[in-house]
């Protein structure tokens, strides 16, 4: 592994990617529940019918301002630590972060199989680190 | 996972042109915008949300984001013979036992209905095609 910072400045900036990427996440993911079927709105109102009503959409504008703080804090962790580490643990501890909330806040049905799979991503991310 | 994966690689080589960056130089990172690799990598990442948005209105959150996790096989894949960066065969198993995670979360259903977005048999999403959806 080559890390040009120590270790905890690394996972601190992991962290701030994954709580922006999941506040991201789960505000677009709200915004095209309520938005519907791109597809649906795509033969209504064509392309740019579409291209609008994802762009107008409050939600989605918060969700997308959590995604771009995400983006760069991404940009100073992959300056320090290799795209090996950063990009696999941001990604799967988010995957782990969106499970909950998705489960909370969308009321999605995060049945067991989504939690084994949450399971064997968390290990995942511990052999990530050795 | 294709252009989301070659987009993380693309802003590794950037970033490692452009250098460490320090919270007391965040300037660095507009200079960032300027190296090729970077906005090569900006444009493959939007390629992704696009289709990562369509996919979104079709599934539930918690079915798309695991469903693009192989992108970390092609990560690993590229980060080794490309950049060639050392991966432990500790790494190599966190990366498969991820991998495992997606194969359980794709086999069950893609879609949790609500009374607002009922289900539409017609936009059905199936990784394993094992199961109706």
């Amino acid at each position: 592994m080559t890390l040009h910072a120590n270790s905890g400045s690394v996972w601190m900036m992991i962290g701030a990617i994954v709580v922006l990427a999941t506040f991201g996440d789960v505000m677009i993911a709200s915004a095209l529940r309520q938005i519907g079927d791109l597809d649906d709105v795509r033969a209504k109102s064509g392309i740019f019918g579409a291209i609008r009503a994802v762009l107008s959409n409050v939600r989605f504008f918060f969700g997308v301002v959590g995604m771009s703080l995400s983006f760069f804090a991404l940009l100073f962790a992959l300056s320090w630590a290799d795209v090996s580490l950063v990009a696999p643990a941001s990604a799967a501890l988010t995957f782990v972060t969106n499970a909950v909330a998705a489960k909370w806040i969308l009321k999605e049905n995060v049945d067991r199989r989504r939690w084994l799979a949450a399971l064997c991503v968390g290990g995942g991310i511990f052999l990530l680190t050795r | 996972m294709v252009t989301a994966s070659l987009g993380d690689t693309f802003l590794s080589v950037g970033m490692r042109q452009v250098g460490p960056v320090s919270p007391h130089h965040l300037g660095l990172l507009l200079t960032a915008l300027r190296v090729p690799w970077i906005l090569a990598g900006i444009a493959l990442l939007l390629a992704f949300f696009a289709s990562y948005l369509t996919a979104l209105s079709w599934a539930d959150l918690t079915f798309v984001l695991p469903a693009t996790s192989f992108g970390y096989v092609i990560i690993a894949l590229l980060s080794r013979f490309w950049l060639h960066e050392a991966i432990s065969p500790w790494r190599w198993a966190g990366i498969l036992l991820i991998t495992a995670g997606v194969g359980f979360v794709t086999r069950g259903p893609a879609y949790t209905p609500t009374p607002e977005t009922p289900v539409d048999s017609s936009k059905s999403v199936s990784l394993s095609g094992t199961e109706p959806l």
